[in-house]
């Protein structure tokens, strides 16, 4: 068993110093970068279609019904998916229109369709965090729904949706590595890469594990600061950033 | 003609449960008009409805003779650019400093100028004693004090009718007065009120007509000193007695 052991190191050292080579780093450093973009752009237009898929699922009246429901439908479903099966589902689909998309379009498509249907539920309890009477309160000054979510609402709720959102980014940059299935060279289609060239697995998905880490600690460190941040400070509007207690005559000028 | 005129106003919650029963009631220009009676009576609901947050299920409100259509956006719109409410728990923004509440819908909704807007909002402040509370946020201030923000909220839109909520119900006692002085001053100034109040002493030194409602029904209209004096009906006269004994 010890002996064991210390073949594996041996192997790893003897290794270590063939693999830690220029050409590696910048391979690996490029599947990282396609894990990060593929997260980045599918919780990215995730959070923009999560917030329009919120507003249309809070449309008032007996009209938009089907609207709601259907908005409630998507989320019920895509919440309940696995997302390899997602992956598949949309690669094949594409393939069976004749569309000749990237995989890496594909798996941004299919994060996209996951993250709009999470995301779109951190911001309804975010939403939901603000209470009722500020709503009315906007809608008896005349403000409409879109400036009473912009000015009013939503700077309210930013710091209930913001950790849990950025929570689930960071969970997502793990997820990709799904996507490896389909054949997309992201980190851990890398170390498959390398362990089929005959690295060791401890060399090959250990430095994998490691870059997964350098990912994603400082984004959940950046979250961390977000939330600090907005704890601290309050803002009620983009066009107003520097809120403190600044006398009346100063801020005028 | 009245100012503002409410005829056989009807509203249900869910279209079960019956809060407005056929509510009559005139304001004239200039005039304050208290509503009173028990909690569940329908008075919240019933400045809920004329400001349309909730639509109402038959009857009209009428305007300088003109009929609010509670289902059409523009004429609600109208309506709300010639109301403001204060409500009993203040709403005022949280996201905002006191400034910033006063100034927002005037600015961003009505499009006025944002530095001619700021400084009548620093002298509403003033007026109703928050000169020096500009840039305290809600939380930092007393629920007195942010009542008065409302107040000046509700001022800075320039209202022809100002309603209130029960503005002084969720203050502590040595908070009430505070608020009704600011009241006050509106009253001497000419503001149209339609007031819902449980202070009964500030009801009758304030009110030009005073109206006792009962499960969602105006039980009866006069003078402040007509209902606290010489009530009418046994309804009035059991709630004002328990009222005034109290």
């Amino acid at each position: 068993m010890y002996e064991g052991f210390l073949d594996i190191f041996d192997v790893f050292l003897e290794q270590a110093a063939e693999f830690y080579v220029w050409d590696n780093a910048v391979y690996l450093f490029r599947a990282m970068m396609t894990t990060l973009f593929m997260t980045i752009v599918g919780c990215g237009l995730g959070f923009v279609f999560g917030m329009i898929l919120i507003y249309l699922r809070k449309t008032p009246g007996l009209i938009f019904l089907p609207v709601r429901l259907a908005m409630i439908f998507y989320v019920e479903i895509f919440r309940r998916v696995p997302f390899l099966v997602l992956l598949f589902l949309v690669m094949f689909t594409v393939k069976g229109f004749g569309l000749d998309y990237s995989l890496f379009t594909i798996a941004c498509i299919s994060i996209v369709i996951i993250s709009t249907a999470f995301i779109g539920e951190i911001i309804r309890g975010g939403l939901d965090s603000v209470h009722q009477t500020q709503w009315d309160t906007a809608a008896a000054m005349n403000f409409s729904r879109l400036q009473t979510l912009r000015h009013v609402i939503l700077p309210q709720a930013w710091k209930v949706v913001l950790p849990p959102a950025f929570a689930f980014f960071v969970m997502f940059i793990k997820d990709t590595a799904l996507t490896s299935q389909v054949g997309i060279l992201e980190l851990t289609q890398a170390g498959k890469y390398y362990n089929n060239l005959g690295y060791s697995a401890i060399l090959s998905f250990g430095t994998v594990l490691l870059l997964y880490f350098v990912l994603s600690y400082p984004m959940t460190r950046l979250g961390w600061w977000i939330e600090a941040r907005l704890r601290d400070r309050r803002r009620d509007d983009d066009d107003e950033l520097e809120i403190g207690v600044t006398p009346y005559e100063l801020r005028r000028t | 003609m009245h100012h503002l005129e409410v005829n056989g106003l009807t509203a249900t919650y869910d279209g079960k449960l019956l809060v407005l029963d056929d509510v009559n009631i005139q304001v004239g220009k200039g005039e304050i008009v208290s509503v009173i009676g028990p909690s569940g009576s329908g008075k919240s609901t019933l400045l809920r409805v004329i400001m349309g947050l909730l639509r109402p299920k038959s009857g009209e409100v009428k305007l300088d003779g003109d009929t609010v259509d509670y289902g059409n956006k523009k004429s609600v719109k109208a309506l709300r650019d010639r109301f403001s409410i204060v409500f009993q728990q203040f709403n005022l923004f949280q996201n905002m400093d006191a400034l910033r509440n006063v100034t927002i819908a005037p600015v961003k909704i009505r499009k006025r100028d944002a530095r001619q807007v700021e400084e009548e909002a620093v002298e509403l402040l003033g007026k109703v004693g928050l000169g020096d509370k500009l840039h305290a946020y809600p939380d930092e201030l007393s629920g007195g004090q942010q009542q008065r923000v409302a107040i000046a909220r509700a001022l800075a839109l320039k209202p022809e009718i100002l309603l209130l909520d029960e503005v002084t119900s969720a203050l502590d006692p040595e908070l009430v007065n505070e608020v009704l002085d600011a009241i006050r001053i509106l009253a001497s100034d000419g503001m149209t009120m339609m007031i819902v109040s449980h202070e009964m002493g500030f009801v009758r030194e304030i009110s030009t007509e005073v109206i006792m409602m009962d499960e969602g029904k105006v039980i009866e209209v006069g003078s402040a000193a007509q209902i606290f004096d010489n009530p009418q009906t046994t309804r009035c006269q059991d709630f004002v007695g328990k009222i005034l004994r109290h």
